[in-house]
Parts: structure tokens; C-alpha cells; sequence
């Protein structure tokens, strides 16, 4: 069990202060302030490269309750993580349990996040903070986990977190992206080329799970070296930050989709519409949960998604493209889904995917598959 | 796609009466269900005869029909007002079971009525477990292991298939009626008996027994086009094998991984898809501990207990939005209501975790069985919600009101137990099983051991041992030290009361309030809000927690505020008449210009904590501390206590000492009427006839002051609903026995006993005061003499057999105890009358159960009346109850002994029916005959066997004899016991001798006849004094009425009652019943008070 009586302190620029219980890792990180309503799937949320830079909050008050599992694999892929470490550079959490039970876990999630070197804190008032961030937007803020002996200085806190660095300008993507191409196999005759972006492994296997064979690749490979690896399909994947610095990401995208069935996820959605010439901005406080509504505006259809995205395609930007509005979140009326008007090409702003999450829209991955199929 | 256009006139039908099983949930999706099809100009015809529900109030519905939910009465509403469509989800089991009636016997095609949302056949693919199981297999869904039986040698055919221990489930009953685990051929043997003969279709199931197993809940919504939702899903702290409407369950899942918790929400939405569910429904699984497997066990095609529940967890209005769906709206074109700007078409996220703990009064039934198991038992529910595990458990525990302060720091916590005992408990659990869990850690069980005996999963165990843990640390803590602020503010985030700090420090509950207020330890308010906070949410609906520190709303300074406290769990003689009350009080304070009408209630089933009905809603503990810590914060013009029954009541004294402002009759003049010894001497000064009466000073003193009183007496304890500890004492001994009872529920107030008359007629009045002017709502009178508790008595308005001079007197009295109390609000006073001579027996300065069944009959809204009087405002109608409204109500009680096995359905001075119906009629016997059927009691046919056994000795038995000679005139056939039957045969009645149940060899037998269903109505009247003796436990009358119950066969235990019957039977023409809305009857009366 964790030494319960670590101090930790959350805070912020403007001098807001959550001062609680540490957990995990002792030390220092910083990153922007961001909240999930997910009410289960933390082992998936954390590893999820998506997070990378950012401190993540669940609204959910106890989180923990079933342990962390070992690192079963399936399909050759880790079967409850997302990537191979955790992604967040630290956790806010309402209230940890230090006695987990599961037939699954194996150890905790204060062991997990010490062993990983994260730091969380625990004990505050999770729903005064979301309604803050929900208030300001998603802010910069540093975390801190003292030592028992240590007491928090407030002075040098505020002081350090004016120099907190945005993540969003940094190469968050070439962070999490793998560094040289590797395959995965399956018996079947389609095979995929994945731009890792910061990918989940959830991808990796619903395109496995379906007879896809996946080729993974930096997410700064050209088209022509993607190509040369004569692919069905390709599939660009979720990741984090601003979509617009993946400059080489968009100019192969540009040429791909105009040769070969491709389908973008999350980030992988915003690098499409950019690369037909569309804009993107930066949602307030963004989506992140696994109960956002994505309507099938050509359908009745509605759909249950799992959603972690900071940025969104501007919709009326899309006029000028061969890309059409395909799904919008009808709560804020964002875009969710463009599809191109002529070609087997399409992208989701969540994630089909799931872990965490629910499987409304795995039949993606179907369609997908029949594009392949009939090129 | 909006809604179809050819719905017009929509009939719902009701769930009738409360019984174990069903409950007010119903009242409450009914409610849901009226107002969204009142919102889009649809006409509505409700049929329900539960007089006392929100929903059959003709304000809020467009025709309310007090009838049976049968088919013979749906059929004839059908033509008179040809809907163009029925909604058969809303009322339980008894109207899906209604509809399914209807649908085959073709009525509802020869009138072109159209079952709207889930359709017949789906309904039945869940209903019949054999196509449910196929359905199930069809859609890769996973089932039970399992197959049907319809005979006895099949089923233990199937069970040596399957191996044992299997599950004996009974094919569409409600609450799981007659199921059971057989371990062996013997038990299987003797449920699947029983249980083929209680199902509709003479159907079982035997199945594969996945006891200790998780359970698991899923909500789930459809619409035409095939959009699904899941809105909540919920884990049952108790393992499989008891009954989900008797396990204690959390909301949202705690133990289940992400895979877990979407596989199976996947596999849900899979399983409506194929069964082609439309609007709502709840899918119940067993999950394994060791793997990812999952089983699914049942689909409830309706809304349930469970969805009700599940709109309180996550603030979705699940009946509202499924109604919606029903008319053919899609989810995405619907709003959500909470946030009113996001879409209906998601799932709630949540931020908080609410616990619902059932509550039983298995205790109050004589030899009732205290297991839980596969058959529900409980007879209401509580839910509480917290930021953490423990603060909301403890909240719940407090919620129950059985005397507990918390799940620790009861007196009852050190009282010894053997190890041997504790861990039989555990395996085999009871009602108690929660308090179980608590000594056996406290013994040294480890969290594994319990595990292995319970099944409850050990993160729950860890949970409950963190609160013991905290008592041994509250216990040693010395409030001076430096770390007792932040020991303390932990006690409170996980639950601990003021009270139950204050005992573990040996001080008093205020000085710890001093102690934490000081501190600025304080609960925040938080809204639920559905999204977690992720969008900004208007809503009102607020819980407390000690698990933040901030407050989600602004509390305006406005003063026309006034705060209503709810009724509570509801029990045995406290259920859905007092949330009537409570929510007609609201809208009375609305109508009266009161800017916040504020709620206070925890109870998941009630109309009264859907955030729709008030201003705001404090889904919230009633104890003093939680009430004034909301008082301090909202700063009201006052609190009413006198619309929800004992629980509130009770605190009215407390909450004046501690400076509320009590709206209405002072706490001082409540406790004048509240404590026998106070009011019986009021009474004697005011020279009122009452019973002979004496305080109980000691137990010798009591036995000297009976002597002279003389035998039998009754022991009346202060401050206590239906009769809980009130006894008929017939001698010395029962009489010591029954004061230390009574001692123990009264706790600080006095016992009186009285003398017990007998062959007295007991009658009511219920009415409303300003303090000048006496407002009388009716005259009720009980068809049963005295003796009979008032809530278990049938009850007429206005009286047949009370003399006009008799009725004046009770007027008059009346008027002289009203204004001698100064009641300002709502009362209810009892009188027995005998020989023409009335006495007062009690006086409640609070609304009384039968409020709504008064209003209604009388077309005068009595709440109304008295929120305008606690308004501080006049009473601005005149009435004498002398003045006659132009029909008859009557008002039968629902038992749900069938539930309670071994219970004994004999009716005495505690109560023990779970619910009422009224029906109104041209005349007694039309409002009877209607009502008798209305609560499940099949009248004989013309020409019917009816069985008599009459207790005590020649005299007694001769009583029976006009009664039996009517049955014989209508041509039934009379059996009866022995000595009985003697005295019938000398009487010139042709009677049957039917040999007793212990002489099972001989024939003919009883239990052959009433397995046979040779027997139409039972007629079996018990002496008096032997009710209270423990050595009749297994006597033949008690196993007669037993199997009676468990045969379905009506079992009548009283004279009067009978005589009553007799009189439908010999006047009463099934095709002759009127068949009137509440609405007709109401225009017909000549003031418009409503």
C-alpha cells in the first residue's frame, strides 16, 4: 500500500490551487489540465497515446476499484492497454482505491503509476475542477507529488507554472509515433498500411480480428515509400496535438487518398480534412468520454461513440473540398465524420475502435473492409 | 420521424394495488407516461384502481378509471371509449399480463386498439422462458443452461441433465413468485409442484444454478429506427441467487473492467435487436468471477422497479423518453431534460455513486420466512447517493429507519453472536445479512472467508471494513488532539453521522455539530446532471455530500421558500397515499405563489423525487442533521412535517427545539396528540368517551390497572405508523410480553393501555383545520368491527350502517378535539362505536392514509385545504360530511401473502397488507365487488364451493351460521371441519365434512380440495385469544389459511367481511358493474372543490 500521507498540490497559472493526497510517482509534471467522463477503462485511457501532454482528470469519483491486469497479449497485441507505457504525464482522480479485487489485476493503480514513474493526485473536489475547465477551457497546470517530509511552496509553484511549455507546440506525435515500420500478420488476403500517429492497439486489432494484415508505420512516411508496400487500404490513426504540425502526415494523405480506400481516425479525421484543404480549431475543452452521440446525417441512425479529441474540422470549411459532412455531435453540432463524395474515402473524429468504450461503430471497420474488397 | 399520426387516444394501463413486486415505481413511470403523451395533445384513459397514486388524479390524466386491470373491465372501457391505442408498459406485470390477455382473446383486434411500442409477440418471447431462450440462442446471446417442465417427472428429468443444485423458475409471475433452489430430487420435487401450479401457464423452468455469480442490470432503450442505448447499468452487491428486488444494489457497476462492462452492453443492445424491443427495458445478467463469461437471465420487456430506479441513479427520464419512443419519435430527436439542450439520444454519465438497499417487515408477519432468496420479499426500497462507497451505504442504512444510526455504532452491533451462527448467516442470508458483514469482520473473519461463505465481492468488503476501522479510530480520538479535525472530516466523507460520532465519543450529537461546524466542516450540494459536468445543467435535482468543497448551485436569498419533507422508505402502512400528499403539497404551495417549493425524500419509487414535480429536489437523508444542514443553506420560511406520514412527524419536535420554523399545528400541540398519556388525559377533560385507559408506569402497575380495566386490553406505544407493537393482550402473561415489545419501539414515550372493546364498528375522520374553522372531509366507515387494523380494513365513504345521530356526534366531537389541539393542517381521528355510543380511540395531527381515498370520493382536495391553512391562509370551502356525494367508495386492502411464505394471512390489530385499491360504484355492493377484484380477490362463481372453519366453541361457531345459509341459498357447496360442520348440519345447513390437514390420511382432505381447486373461497375466522399464543404456530386453522394463500384460493379471516361478500354475491350481476370515469363521478358531485 501507498504512504498514504504524500501531500500533492494541482495547480494552475491563475493561481487556483487543489491541494490533496499524492499517489504514484513522487516529483513534478506538467501538461494541460483535461477531463474524461468515462466511468470505466482507465488501464485503456492511460496508455492511449492520445494523451500524451496532458493531465487527465475522470469526473468518475472512484477510480481503481479493479486493479491493473498483467500484460496478456492477443492477436499478439496487448488485449488492456492501449500502447506499452502509460501516456498521461499525470492523473487527478476524486477518491483511489488502494484495495482493489479482480480476478485480472495484479497489482494496483498507485503501483502501476509508481513503477511507470507517473504521478497522480487524489482527495479533491474532481467536480469543482471539471466545472472550471468546463468554464476556462482545457488549461495548462502542473502537478506535484511530495515527499512525506516535504511541505508544498506555493511561491516557487506559481512560478514554475508560468514556464509551463504548451504542449500543443511541441511534437507531441513524433513522441508517440513508432520509429520504424513493423508488420503484423494475420492468414488473409487484405493488408493494411497504418500511419501510427500515436495509434492504439485497439486499431492494430480490429483490422487483425477482421483477416487485415497491418504494415505500421512512422507517421512521417512519405505516400510513395507507403505505397511501395502495395497496400489495400490505408488508415491513418488517432494521436495528440494540433493536427497542423504533421505537415509530412497531410502531404502524403493528400496523394493517398486520391489513389487508395483510406480511413482516418480522430486525429487521423482532422489530417484528412487538411489535407483537402480544410481548417481545424481547437474545441474549448474538447470531447472525452464514451457517451458522445454521433448522427448519421444520411440516415436515422445515431450512434454511442467514445470520443478524445482537442480538435475539430470546421464545418463550413469542408465547402471547398470533395469531402461532405457525415456525422455531427448533436449536442454542440460538431463535425464528427466526413466521407468523400466520389471515393472510398472516410474518417470519424472517435474512435470505432473502442477501448474504452462502447462497440456501436466497429462496423467501420466492415465498411472499410468491403471498400478494400471492392477496389 | 415524428410521431404517428394516427394516435389520438391512447388507454394505459395501471399496475393496481402495491404488493411485494410492485410498487409506487409505478405510479411514478405511469406519471411519466400521462405527461408525455399529454405534451403532444394525445387523449388519455388510465385504468387503475390504486385510489391513492399521483397518476389517477384527473388533473394530470385526461379519464381516470378506478378499475380492475382485468380484461373483462379493460374490454368493457374499450367500448365505451374506443382509444386508438394501448400502452401496456407502464404498469407492471399486471398490465403486461392484461395486454397479453387481451391481445389473444382478440379484443383488442375486434376494436382495432393497437399496442403501441413492444410489440405482443416480443412480450411473450421474453415473457416464456423456452422462447426467450431460443430467441436468445438465435441472436448469439448467451443463455442459461435450461429447459421447461410441465410435469414433475420432466422437470427432475431435465435437472439429472443439467446437475444439480438447478433453479426452479415459475413462468410469468411477478417478483420471481415461486421460485426456488432444489439441491436434491426431494426439493425439486415439492418448488416445481407448487410452482406449476401458480404459473399462468402451468410452466417451469429448471436451470442451471449460477449462484455467486455477479448479477448484473442493464437499461436499455430502442427506438423504430434501431437506435440503442444503454442509459445505466447496475451491480448487485449481493451475488446471484437473491432476487435483484431484494438485493442491495450500486449504480453505476463498481467491479467490472472496460471489456466487461461493454461486452455485455453490447450483447444487450444485440438481444433487444432481435427481440425487437421499442421504447424501454431491463436485462439482467450473471457474470462470472473468474472469467469474462456472462450469462443473460431475464428481460423485462417494461418498465420495472429496476428503470425507475435507474432514472433516479442517472436523472434520465427513462418512462417519459420510452413513452416518446413509443409514438414513434426517434432518440435523437428528443431532448434531454436535464441539460435542456443535448440530446435524449445518450448515455448518462455519472459522478457519484448511488446505493439501494431494499427494506422488509418480514418481522411483523407472523412465522414468515427471513431468507432471501430467488423470491422477493421486500416491501420498499431506499436509495442514497455519495461521492464514495461508504458515505452512501451508511446513508442508506440510515434511510431504512430500522432504528439504525449507520452501518456501525448501534447498540445492536455488540450483542453477542456465536462464530457458528454469524457464518450460517452468511451463507444462508437474510434481511440482516448487511449488519452480518459487519460482525464478522469485527470477529476476525477475513475479507476471504467471507467471500467464500457470501459471494459479496471482497472491493465491497474492503469498503465496510474502512468504516469499522474508523469507529475503533473515533472511539480513541480525543477531540482536543491536533489531528481530530482531519479525522473527523474523514469520518464524515465516509458516512458517519453527527450521531454516530457523538457516540463513539460519549457526548451529544449537537456538541459534534459545534465541533464540525467550527472546523468549516461542511457538506457540499451537488447536482446530478447526467454528463458529469460536462455542459453547464439547469437542473434542480441535488444530493449532499461530505466528497467536495464546493456547492454546484446558488442559493438564492429569496424567503418564499418552503421546504417539504417526503415520506420516506415505505413500509407496511406508510407507501404511495403519503407521497400523494406529499406531491399534492407541492403543487399546492406552487399554486399559492411559493416561489420554491423544495422536496426532501429519498425514496427511488416515488413521483415525489422526480426533479420535475418541485423546484428542487433534495434527494436526501430525513434525520435532523441532513435537514438542517439543508434549512442552514436555504434559509426557508418554514419546513412541513405533517404530509409524510410517522417519519417526518416524528422529527417535528426536534427540528422547533432547534429553532425551524414548523409550518402548521406546533410540534407542541403534535406531541399532545402523539403521546397517549397526554391526549387520553386532553380527552378526559374534555369529557369525550373514550376507552378505559392507564399509563404504564411499571409492569406490575400495568397488570393491577388491566385487572381493573378488565381483559382483554391493548397496549397502544406512542409515535408509531400501522400498528407496530400494538397488541391485543388476553391475559397476564401476553401483557408483560407486549409492554417490554412496546418499551423497545417507543423508545422515550409512554405506553397506554386501554380496554379493548369488542364487536365494536370503527370509524374515521379525516379533515383539515385553520384553528377557527373545522373542515370535515368524510366519514369513513370500516366494514370490519375493531380489532382490525384501520389500514387492513375494508372501508366505505359514505357509512351504511352508522346511525344520523351517531354521525353527528362524531362531527361534534370531532370540532372539540380540533380546536382543543389547535390544529392548523391536516388530521385523522378513529372512533370505535358500540351500542350507538361513540369513542375516540386516536387522533393524528398529520395527513393520514386515507387522504387521497377521501379526497377523491369526496371531490375535495384535502391537501390543498391544508397547505393554505400552513400558508398561514383560511380555509375557503364549507362542507359537512353529512352531505352526501351521489356514489360509493370503497377501499379493500392488497395483501401480498403469497410472497411471505409461511406468513399468516390472519388479520389483527398490526398491520399487513401492502397496498389498497378503491373502486367507486352506484352502491356498496358495486364499489365492493369491483374494488374486492381490483385487489386480486376472485369472487366465487354463482354456484362455487366455499370451505368454513370456524375457531372456538359452539357460540362462536353458530355465528357463522346466517352466512353460510346465504351460500347455501346461491347454491354453493358447503365443506367444513368437523365440529364446525356439526353445527351447520344442526343448523339445517347441508354441509361436507373436509378432514384436517394433519389427518392427512383421511378423506376427503382439505389440502386435496384446495390443490384440486375444488374450493372457490375459504371462510376460516380464528379466536381471538389464541392469535397471540406462539404454541398455535402449526395449529390447522393456521395451515388451512397458509395453503389457501398458496393455492390462490381467497382466504377470509373476518365475520364482517364475509357478511359483506354475501351481500355482493346475492345482489351483484357481473355485466350489471357500472363502469364510470373518476372524471363522470366527479362532475356528479354537486361542489367543485378539486
Amino acid at each position: 500500500m501507498s504512504d498514504k500521507s504524500k501531500k500533492a498540490v494541482l495547480f494552475f497559472k491563475d493561481g487556483t490551487s487543489f491541494i490533496g493526497k499524492g499517489f504514484g510517482a513522487t516529483g513534478k509534471t506538467s501538461g494541460e489540465v483535461v477531463f474524461s467522463t468515462s466511468m470505466v477503462g482507465y488501464t485503456e485511457s492511460l496508455t492511449d497515446p492520445s494523451y500524451k501532454g496532458q493531465i487527465l482528470t475522470f469526473t468518475y469519483p472512484m477510480i481503481g476499484n479493479y486493479g491493473v491486469p498483467k500484460n496478456e497479449l492477443n492477436l499478439g497485441i496487448p488485449l488492456y492497454f492501449e500502447s506499452d507505457n502509460i501516456q498521461v504525464q499525470g492523473l487527478v482522480v476524486h477518491e483511489l482505491c488502494f484495495e482493489p479485487f479482480h480476478w485480472a489485476s495484479t497489482r494496483t493503480l498507485d503501483k502501476w503509476l509508481s513503477d511507470e514513474g507517473v504521478p497522480g493526485i487524489y482527495g479533491i473536489d474532481t467536480r469543482r475542477l471539471t466545472k472550471k475547465l468546463r468554464t476556462h477551457g482545457a488549461m495548462l497546470g502542473m502537478l506535484q507529488v511530495f515527499n512525506s517530509t516535504e511541505e508544498p511552496d506555493f511561491e516557487t509553484l506559481l512560478k514554475d507554472c508560468s514556464n509551463i511549455v504548451d504542449p500543443h507546440q511541441t511534437d507531441l506525435v513524433r513522441a508517440v509515433s513508432v520509429k520504424q515500420p513493423c508488420r503484423y500478420n494475420v492468414n488473409g488476403k487484405l493488408s493494411v498500411v497504418l500511419i501510427d500517429c500515436g495509434t492504439k492497439f485497439s486499431i492494430i486489432r480490429s483490422l487483425l480480428k477482421r483477416g487485415i494484415s497491418v504494415i505500421r508505420v512512422p507517421y512521417d512516411t512519405s505516400a510513395d515509400e507507403i505505397l511501395s508496400y502495395n497496400p489495400d487500404g490505408v488508415i491513418v490513426s488517432n494521436g495528440p496535438g494540433d493536427p497542423k504540425r504533421n505537415t509530412k502526415t497531410i502531404e502524403a494523405v493528400r496523394v493517398l487518398a486520391e489513389k487508395i480506400p483510406l480511413m482516418g481516425i480522430c486525429l487521423g479525421a482532422q489530417i484528412l480534412a487538411l489535407a483537402f484543404g480544410a481548417d481545424t480549431y481547437k474545441l474549448k475543452f474538447g470531447h472525452r468520454s464514451q457517451n458522445q452521440p454521433a448522427l448519421d446525417l444520411t440516415s436515422t441512425r445515431c450512434y454511442i461513440t467514445i470520443q478524445n479529441h482537442s480538435y475539430a474540422i470546421n464545418t463550413e470549411t469542408l465547402n471547398q473540398t470533395p469531402l461532405e459532412p457525415w456525422y455531427i455531435n448533436p449536442n454542440d453540432k460538431t463535425t464528427e465524420g466526413v466521407r468523400h463524395k466520389t471515393k472510398p474515402v472516410f474518417a470519424v473524429q472517435w474512435h470505432p475502435e473502442a477501448s474504452p468504450g462502447p462497440h456501436d461503430t466497429e462496423i467501420l471497420f466492415d465498411k472499410f473492409k468491403k471498400a478494400m474488397e471492392a477496389k | 420521424m415524428p410521431k404517428f399520426d394516427w394516435i389520438h387516444k391512447v388507454l394505459v394501463l395501471g399496475s393496481g394495488a402495491i404488493k411485494i413486486g410492485e410498487a409506487a415505481e409505478f405510479d411514478y413511470s405511469g406519471s411519466q407516461c400521462i405527461k408525455a403523451l399529454h405534451e403532444e395533445g394525445i387523449e388519455t384513459i388510465l385504468i387503475n384502481p390504486n385510489i391513492a397514486t399521483i397518476q389517477t388524479d384527473p388533473r394530470l390524466s385526461g379519464k381516470v378509471y378506478l378499475l380492475p386491470v382485468t380484461p373483462e373491465f379493460v374490454e368493457k372501457v374499450i367500448i365505451k371509449e374506443r382509444p386508438d391505442g394501448i400502452l401496456l408498459g407502464f404498469g407492471g406485470q399486471t398490465a403486461l399480463n392484461c395486454g397479453i390477455e387481451l391481445a389473444k382473446t382478440g379484443i383488442l383486434d375486434k376494436y382495432n386498439v393497437k399496442v403501441l411500442g413492444t410489440s405482443i409477440a416480443a412480450i411473450e418471447n421474453t415473457g416464456d422462458r423456452e422462447r426467450f431462450r431460443q430467441s436468445m440462442i438465435e441472436a448469439d446471446v448467451p443463455p442459461l443452461e435450461s429447459r421447461s417442465a410441465t410435469s414433475v417427472e420432466l422437470a427432475v428429468q431435465i435437472a439429472e441433465e443439467i446437475g444439480y443444485p438447478v433453479i426452479v423458475r415459475v413462468a410469468y409471475t411477478l417478483g420471481g413468485r415461486g421460485s426456488g433452489v432444489a439441491y436434491n430430487v426431494d426439493e425439486l420435487k415439492e418448488t416445481v409442484t407448487k410452482g406449476i401450479a401458480q404459473s399462468r401457464i402451468g410452466q417451469v423452468l429448471i436451470e442451471e444454478y449460477v449462484g455467486h455469480w455477479k448479477e448484473i442490470e442493464y437499461e436499455v432503450m430502442r427506438d423504430y429506427a434501431d437506435n440503442c442505448l444503454t442509459i445505466c447499468n447496475m451491480e448487485n452487491f449481493d451475488p446471484m441467487g437473491v432476487h435483484t428486488g431484494d438485493s442491495i444494489v450500486v449504480a453505476p457497476s463498481q467491479t467490472m473492467t472496460n471489456r466487461e462492462y461493454h461486452k455485455i452492453r453490447q450483447v444487450s443492445i444485440n438481444a433487444i435487436r432481435h427481440l425487437g424491443i421499442i421504447g424501454e427495458c431491463n436485462i439482467q445478467w450473471a457474470l462470472n468471477t473468474q472469467s469474462e463469461e456472462c450469462r443473460i437471465i431475464e428481460v423485462n420487456s417494461r418498465m420495472s422497479r429496476s428503470s425507475a430506479l435507474a432514472s433516479k441513479v442517472t436523472g434520465y427520464p427513462l418512462a417519459y423518453i420510452a413513452t416518446k419512443l413509443t409514438l414513434g419519435y426517434l432518440l435523437p430527436e428528443l431532448i434531454n431534460k436535464v441539460t435542456d439542450v443535448t440530446t435524449a439520444c445518450f448515455e448518462p454519465a455519472l459522478d457519484y455513486i448511488t446505493i439501494k438497499i431494499p427494506r422488509w417487515d418480514l418481522q411483523k408477519f407472523k412465522n414468515a420466512d427471513r431468507h432471501v432468496g430467488p423470491q422477493m420479499r421486500s416491501v420498499g426500497e431506499v436509495m442514497a447517493i455519495g461521492r464514495c462507497f461508504e458515505e452512501a451505504l451508511q446513508k442508506a442504512v440510515r434511510m431504512l429507519d430500522i432504528g439504525k444510526i449507520g452501518l456501525v455504532c448501534n447498540p445492536e452491533d455488540s450483542e453477542f453472536e456465536s462464530e457458528e451462527h454469524i457464518r450460517n448467516e452468511l451463507a444462508n442470508p437474510t434481511d440482516e445479512r448487511l449488519y452480518k458483514l459487519s460482525k464478522a469482520l469485527r470477529m476476525g473473519l477475513s475479507v476471504s472467508e467471507i467471500y467464500r461463505l457470501s459471494g459479496i465481492d471482497p472491493f465491497f468488503l474492503n469498503k465496510i471494513k474502512n468504516i469499522l476501522n474508523m469507529e475503533d479510530k473515533l472511539r480513541k480520538l480525543d477531540l482536543s488532539d491536533s489531528q481530530a479535525v482531519e479525522i473527523i472530516r474523514e469520518a464524515k466523507r465516509i458516512g458517519f453521522s453527527d450521531e454516530q460520532i457523538a457516540v463513539c465519543q460519549c457526548t451529544d450529537e449537537a456538541t459534534i455539530r459545534k465541533f464540525r461546524k467550527n472546523a468549516k466542516i461542511l457538506p457540499s450540494v451537488k447536482q446530478i446532471d447526467t454528463l458529469a459536468a460536462e455542459y453547464p445543467a439547469k437542473t434542480n435535482y441535488l444530493y449532499m455530500t461530505y466528497g467536495g468543497d464546493e456547492d454546484d448551485i446558488e442559493l438564492s436569498t429569496d424567503t418564499s421558500k418552503v421546504i417539504v419533507l417526503g415520506a420516506g422508505v415505505f413500509r407496511i402502512g406508510s407507501s404511495v397515499e403519503f407521497d400523494w400528499c406529499g406531491v399534492n403539497t407541492i403543487w399546492a404551495l406552487k399554486k399559492n405563489g411559493i416561489k420554491e417549493a423544495i422536496m426532501i425524500n429519498y425514496n427511488p419509487e416515488t413521483v415525489s423525487t422526480d426533479y420535475d414535480v418541485s423546484d428542487k429536489l433534495y434527494f436526501e437523508e430525513l434525520t435532523i442533521e441532513r435537514i438542517m444542514d439543508i434549512y442552514d443553506k436555504e434559509n426557508p420560511l418554514g419546513i412541513i412535517t405533517s404530509v409524510g406520514g410517522q417519519i417526518p412527524n416524528n422529527l417535528s419536535m426536534k427540528l422547533t427545539e432547534l429553532g425551524a420554523n414548523i409550518l402548521g399545528t406546533s410540534a407542541q400541540d403534535v406531541d399532545l396528540a402523539e403521546d397517549r398519556s397526554k391526549f387520553s388525559a386532553l380527552l378526559d377533560k374534555l369529557g369525550i368517551s373514550q376507552p378505559s385507559w392507564s399509563k404504564l408506569v411499571s409492569i406490575e402497575d400495568a397488570k393491577i390497572s388491566a385487572e381493573k380495566i378488565g381483559y382483554p386490553v391493548i397496549v397502544r406505544p406512542s409515535y408509531v405508523l400501522s400498528g407496530s407493537a400494538m397488541r391485543v393482550a388476553y391475559d397476564a402473561v401476553s401483557l408483560e410480553n407486549f409492554l417490554n415489545l412496546a418499551a423497545k419501539v417507543s423508545h422515550d414515550h409512554p405506553v397506554v393501555i386501554s380496554k379493548f372493546i369488542t364487536g365494536a364498528k370503527e370509524v374515521e375522520v379525516d379533515g383539515v383545520s385553520d384553528g377557527d374553522n373545522v373542515l370535515i372531509g368524510a366519514i369513513t366507515e370500516h366494514v370490519e368491527n375493531a380489532g382490525v387494523h384501520s389500514g387492513d380494513a375494508t372501508m366505505t365513504i359514505p357509512p351504511q350502517a352508522l346511525k344520523v345521530e351517531v354521525q353527528k356526534n362524531i362531527e361534534d366531537c370531532t370540532e372539540r378535539i380540533v380546536k382543543a389541539l389547535k390544529i392548523r393542517g391536516p388530521y385523522n381521528i378513529q372512533y370505535l362505536v358500540k351500542d350507538d355510543v361513540v369513542h375516540v380511540i386516536e387522533c393524528n395531527l398529520r395527513a393520514s392514509r386515507s387522504m387521497p381515498f377521501v379526497s377523491k370520493t369526496r371531490g375535495v382536495n384535502l391537501i390543498e385545504q391544508a397547505t393554505l391553512v400552513m400558508l398561514g391562509k383560511k380555509i375557503n370551502i364549507q362542507l359537512s360530511p353529512m352531505t352526501a356525494v351521489p356514489h360509493v367508495g370503497v377501499k379493500v386492502p392488497q395483501f401480498s401473502f403469497m410472497r411471505l411464505s409461511g406468513a399468516d394471512p390472519v388479520l389483527g390489530v398490526e398491520m399487513l397488507s401492502t397496498g389498497e385499491v378503491a373502486c367507486i360504484g352506484e352502491n356498496f355492493s358495486d364499489a365492493f365487488s369491483k374494488a374486492l377484484q381490483a385487489a386480486e380477490v376472485h369472487i366465487p362463481p354463482k354456484d362455487g364451493a366455499i370451505l368454513i372453519s370456524i375457531g372456538g366453541d359452539q357460540e362462536n361457531k353458530k355465528r357463522v351460521v346466517p352466512i353460510a345459509q346465504a351460500f347455501q341459498e346461491m347454491n354453493f357447496r358447503i365443506y367444513a371441519t368437523a365440529n364446525t360442520a356439526n353445527v351447520l348440519n344442526d343448523s339445517g345447513v347441508n354441509t361436507t365434512i373436509l378432514y384436517k390437514v394433519k389427518d392427512a390420511q383421511v378423506n376427503p382432505n382439505i389440502l386435496d380440495y384446495l390443490r384440486e381447486q375444488k374450493i372457490d373461497l375459504v371462510i376460516n375466522i380464528p379466536v381471538a385469544n389464541h392469535q397471540t399464543n406462539y404454541s398455535d404456530i402449526l395449529t390447522d386453522g393456521y395451515i388451512i389459511r397458509r395453503q389457501a394463500v398458496e393455492f390462490n384460493v381467497p382466504v377470509i379471516t373476518n365475520l364482517q367481511l364475509a357478511a359483506a361478500l354475501v351481500d355482493v354475491l346475492k345482489k351483484n350481476n357481473p355485466n350489471e358493474q357500472s363502469i364510470c370515469s373518476l372524471n363522470e363521478y366527479m362532475d356528479k358531485i354537486p361542489w367543485k372543490h378539486w
